[in-house]
């Protein structure tokens, strides 16, 4: 690194550009990584936050299983209920409407979430009230509607008690109420649905795939069921596509201009390997000198995109968590050293022998 | 001392090959200076370029010491180049980057690691720097000195891992004769004092007083036997 640390001080103005382009693509990066797990939150954290192990859908005579679209009968439940392996089957309703506070003009849209009382903990079902008069909001209900515990929504023309307000849970960009099952059942009717759970939460170690295929059902781990949203995979797709893009984008930069920069000192590092230096250790100087460069810039980016990012969570659905923050640097570091290695053949192949004036 | 044993050197030339070293033999002693001359294309530089390892010579050997220099591997031959080798190019070809003192620090690097404590390397590139009469231009780049200085450098950088060989490339072809005598003086001064076997192209035999033995090449071959150099 004597060169290498040396270079960066002399043509301090060249890696400051590449640096500060490091730092903009890392920015740019960061920021649409944490807007997509703000988004992926709003979208999911819901589903996420439902007990058991897999959730079982009902599978289409066409196409892919969707939250939307499945119902699962009384029939079915009891087949899973009687399933070897299986320890507990919590039947869960998810629909979506609209609330309103009591004497508010206006209603937000809303996720109903329809769980028995005593489900296996979890976010959302931990939100579920004991009674059939009562709801229990996801924080971000309590905040839309502007409600506390006691006082008293509507949903789909029936008044309900808030009776506890609870953690952060979201579907399909709209946050989780809690009701009873048949709180929730009546919901549904209202809605024009047939009151039947849409999903089943199952915890236990069964033949999932015999289980399924005898109850004309999917099961899937909970991680995995929310392609089961449609608005998730394309919304997610779309971000998640720009951002390989910018991935690609930054690999190529840096390794352009790396290899531009190794070129215009092809002689001296000629003149370096005639004076005896290993090719190992040239190889170290430059890929040293790219990791500085690497760092520096994503460094300042990512320090841009947590204050920015922090500012931003109130008014923007922004994650800023190392899943949107240290796993987009480390592969922007990753692949702008795979784009650096890139240079080196610029390095592993100049002739010592250039150094001399003349050669014959 | 570095003895070329016989040294046949030859390119591709189309289907055929040319040779540019034919059959030299030449040893060059420590603490003398040895000249080779002759016109362009005669296989002057061919034949530092075989004496320094940066080529390896179809048939013959190149001693340095007691090692056969072109039976080295890769590898071995960078070795030995950073190791018991110095080398004076043509141009002066020092790092844009580097200050004069840390063109000399950097030679203690190019393993990978310093090989001496970075206390001892300073101390000897300063001793250099002094004896090349640059100690006041130490922190300056290449671009802040003079054609004659950066010559100066070159030959401190040559000598700061202290090698038994010092191999020099038309050492004053950059430079006016004033200045090209001055560097040919400091050569042969340097030579005497650190007991290198030092061997010298030149085509401009204006600073012959400065060599010890000359030995004239042409096509290839050493026409002339080395042979003292009066003054």
């Amino acid at each position: 690194m004597f060169v290498a640390w040396r270079d960066l001080r002399f043509a301090r103005g060249r890696f400051v550009l590449i640096g500060s382009v490091v730092a903009l693509i890392t920015l740019l990066v960061g920021f649409l990584a944490g807007l997509t797990g703000g988004l992926a939150s709003q979208n999911i954290s819901g589903v996420l936050g439902l007990p058991g192990d897999r959730l079982v859908l009902q599978k289409p005579a066409t196409g892919k299983p969707s939250f939307s679209e499945s119902v699962i009968d009384s029939a079915t439940r009891t087949s899973w209920r009687a399933a070897p392996g299986v320890d507990d089957v919590t039947p869960v309703g998810i629909v979506q409407g609209r609330a309103s506070i009591h004497g508010a003009a206006s209603a937000v849209g809303v996720a109903v979430f329809g769980l028995p009382a005593g489900a296996p903990a979890s976010i959302v079902a931990d939100l579920t009230p004991t009674d059939d008069d009562s709801v229990g909001l996801s924080a971000g209900a309590a905040a839309d509607l502007g409600a506390q515990v006691g006082d008293r929504i509507s949903i789909a023309g029936s008044d309900y008690r808030v009776g506890r307000i609870g953690g952060d849970a979201w579907y399909s960009h709209t946050p989780v109420i809690a009701l009873s099952p048949d709180a929730w059942a009546g919901v549904d009717r209202r809605l024009g649905g047939d009151g039947d759970p849409t999903v089943l939460a199952v915890a236990g170690a069964p033949d999932w795939d015999a289980v399924a295929a005898s109850t004309d059902t999917t099961a899937m781990p909970v991680l995995t069921s929310v392609t089961a949203l449609e608005t998730f995979t394309s919304e997610i797709g779309s971000l998640g596509l720009m951002i390989a893009m910018l991935f690609g984008v930054s690999a190529l930069v840096v390794g352009a201009f790396f290899t531009v920069w190794t070129m215009q000192r092809a002689g001296d590092i000629a003149v370096l390997k005639a004076l005896g230096a290993s090719t190992g250790s040239l190889v170290r100087d430059a890929l040293g000198q790219a990791l500085v460069v690497l760092l520096a810039g994503i460094g300042v980016g990512i320090t841009i995109v947590a204050v920015l990012g922090s500012l931003a969570g109130g008014v923007l659905p922004f994650l800023l968590s190392p899943l949107t923050t240290l796993l987009p640097a480390a592969i922007m570091a990753a692949l702008g050293l795979a784009g650096a290695a890139i240079a080196l053949r610029t390095v592993t192949h100049a002739d010592p022998l250039t150094a001399l004036g003349s050669n014959r | 001392m570095i003895t070329l044993d016989d040294i046949t050197l030859t390119f591709p030339d189309g289907d055929a090959r040319i040779t540019a070293v034919d059959h030299v033999s030449l040893t060059a002693p420590n603490g003398v200076v040895t000249g080779i001359t002759g016109p362009s294309g005669s296989g002057k530089s061919s034949i530092l370029a075989v004496a320094a390892t940066l080529i390896r010579p179809d048939s013959g050997r190149v001693w340095i010491g007691d090692t056969d220099a072109a039976a080295l591997s890769r590898d071995d031959a960078t070795a030995l180049r950073r190791d018991s080798i110095g080398i004076v190019f043509q141009q002066s070809n020092l790092l844009p980057s580097l200050t004069a003192r840390e063109q000399l620090l950097v030679m203690a690097e190019l393993g990978g690691r310093s090989r001496r404590s970075r206390a001892a390397v300073r101390l000897r590139a300063d001793d250099l720097l002094d004896a090349v009469g640059l100690s006041g231009h130490r922190d300056k780049r290449p671009a802040q000195l003079s054609g004659g200085q950066r010559q100066r450098v070159a030959i401190a950088r040559a000598l700061v891992n202290d090698p038994g060989v010092l191999l020099v490339d038309e050492p004053t072809s950059a430079l006016d004769q004033e200045r090209g005598g001055e560097i040919m003086d400091l050569l042969a001064r340097l030579t005497r004092e650190r007991q290198t076997a030092t061997l010298l192209i030149t085509h401009d035999l204006v600073h012959r007083d400065a060599l010890d033995e000359l030995i004239t090449v042409v096509d290839g071959r050493a026409s002339t036997a080395a042979h003292r150099v009066e003054a």
